[in-house]
């Protein structure tokens, strides 16, 4: 009988560190040799109100910024200005980076604490830029108070912009609009559009506003101008009247609601002309997948070669205007459809348009595995997705990870000593 | 046939896991009263740490014999360990993906010989 020596580990008395949760995501990472490549996450997270207490530091209403302060200690004011809903995305406990990451250590000196865990995460997937939200405000377009939504939006994007991307120029933001407030969504643009690291604009998809009213056009045309993109990051409402009251798990509230009000605000955005008067307006859907794009892209045409009198600004077919967005990957529908995944790249032309996303570090992240071992693409398809379409879309500069570039260098010292 | 050493039987609490790493293979050794199970610690959705994760009973509508449904309960008999990436749950003694029976994680079989345990890959 052979014996051979191991290691041994007892996950229960270890301390949770991002670097283990994800240490065979990094072997992935570099059995693909993802060092040889740029890879670009489009969609990812933090947790804002880990840092509301300094957050609400740059409300400028005095009388709101006091009352946030008031509450004290690290969710200074959350009460006050976040909008709370239920939600299981914990699934009761099975995904234990929920509860655990606040735990985690990083070093004390700078860069901030945010900057170390986001760079953790990203070097274990082998991501080298990433555009960061913040999560909680993901549902802050259903704050019954708008200017309680506008002033925390421009509280959060002045600390983002002036504390966190300096800090770190892998990471980049779409910055979060105050869209209930069409003003004060102008003025955002108007603000923060040339500022280093801001990649473009986030609507946040829970809300009940009209993407087509004439309130927002100068806000469009002022995107178009900078050449800054809009994008919508999808979200859910459980407190939905119209058919969320009537789901009783939170399965169905997700799986529907994440891509509900994505659904509303496109076709809104089509009919409406509105591709035709900004062509040059890029417009990006976040975080709903991808199976409901063949779905739309299906039901809106046969329903406008009936009634083209009521989109009489349009030029050409809805699924026309569809194939010219860009759509984030994740959650990428991949149970027992590869057909159906298939047909989805080439309808919505994903080798130019598909942005890939992990959405890390939430439960339904999708690792960069998931589009480069697909094998119904090309390698050109696959460099495109994960990174090439964002560094067009974004213009930004396609600079490899300092652990890549490590990597790298340690294969050729490698080879250099064989032979 | 080919042994990794796990540990002494005291290393592997009731109810916990250790995970054992050997060239090429890392495996989960869970405890559940004098019962072993061992898995390689691969999930089969995404290739997360399969074996790191939670495990907790099996979750069960209760439906009454109106077949109205009257809550949900635990079913402490059969225990799932979930995957921390994404939850796909598997069941603990035969490593079956709950949510596609036909399809289980490589499981291995646990020796315990003179108070120690060991695995056979």
């Amino acid at each position: 009988m052979n014996v051979m020596p191991t290691q041994f580990r007892d996950p229960s008395v270890e301390e949770f560190d991002t670097r283990t949760l994800l240490k065979q995501a990094a072997r992935q990472a570099a059995k693909r040799h993802y060092e040889d490549f740029l890879i670009v996450d489009v969609d990812a997270h933090h947790y804002e109100t880990e840092s509301l207490a300094d957050i609400v530091n740059y409300i400028e209403d005095p009388v709101l910024r006091e009352t946030a302060r008031a509450k004290g200690g690290v969710y200074a004011g959350a009460p006050t200005l976040m909008n709370n809903l239920p939600g299981f995305q914990d699934m009761g406990g099975r995904i234990g980076r929920y509860s655990k990451r606040m735990l985690e250590k990083v070093p004390a000196a700078p860069p901030h604490r945010d900057v170390h865990l986001t760079t953790r995460w990203m070097d274990a997937l082998g991501v080298d830029i990433v555009c960061m939200f913040p999560t909680p405000m993901l549902l802050l377009g259903l704050h019954p108070n708008v200017e309680i939504e506008t002033a925390l939006a421009h509280a959060y994007n002045r600390w983002l912009t002036e504390v966190i991307l300096p800090q770190e120029p892998r990471i980049k933001s779409m910055l979060y609009l105050p869209f209930n407030d069409p003003e004060a969504t102008y003025r955002t643009v108007k603000q923060f559009g040339g500022k280093p690291g801001v990649i473009g604009f986030m609507v946040t998809s829970a809300r009940y506003k009209a993407v087509y009213h004439n309130d927002y056009m100068k806000t469009y045309a002022l995107l178009e101008e900078m050449g800054k993109p809009i994008s919508f990051h999808a979200g859910y409402n459980w407190n939905d009247p119209s058919f969320f009251q009537i789901t009783n798990r939170f399965i169905s509230v997700h799986a529907l609601g994440f891509t509900f009000h994505n659904m509303i605000h496109l076709t809104n955005w089509i009919v409406n002309g509105l591709p035709d008067r900004f062509p040059k307006l890029k417009t990006i859907w976040i975080e709903s997948g991808l199976a409901w794009v063949p779905f739309l892209m299906q039901r809106l045409d046969n329903e406008y070669m009936m009634r083209t009198s009521e989109c009489p600004s349009l030029k050409k077919k809805p699924s026309d205007y569809i194939r010219e967005m860009y759509f984030t990957t994740q959650p990428m529908e991949m149970v027992d459809n590869r057909k159906a995944l298939e047909v989805t790249f080439e309808m919505l032309n994903a080798e130019t348009q598909l942005l890939y996303s992990s959405d890390y570090p939430h439960w339904d992240m999708d690792l960069p595995c998931v589009i480069y071992d697909l094998p119904f693409l090309n390698e050109r398809a696959k460099l495109n997705i994960l990174g090439q379409n964002a560094v067009r879309l974004f213009n930004l500069e396609p600079r490899l990870s300092p652990a890549k570039l490590a990597a790298q260098k340690l294969r050729r010292a490698k080879a250099r000593s064989t032979v | 046939m080919t042994e990794i050493l796990v540990g002494r039987l005291a290393d592997v609490r009731d109810g916990a896991v250790v995970i054992v790493s050997a060239p090429d293979v890392e495996i989960g050794v869970f405890r559940r009263g004098e019962d072993f199970y061992a898995y390689e610690n691969v999930c089969l959705h995404q290739g997360g740490p399969v074996c790191e994760g939670l495990v907790i009973p099996k979750v069960e509508d209760v439906i009454a014999p109106d077949r109205t449904l009257q809550g949900q309960r635990f079913v402490v008999d059969e225990m799932h360990f979930v995957c921390p990436w994404h939850g796909y749950e598997y069941k603990l003694e035969t490593g079956e993906c709950i949510g596609e029976p036909g399809k289980r994680l490589r499981k291995f079989n646990v020796v315990q010989r003179e108070g120690a345990l060991y695995v056979e890959i």
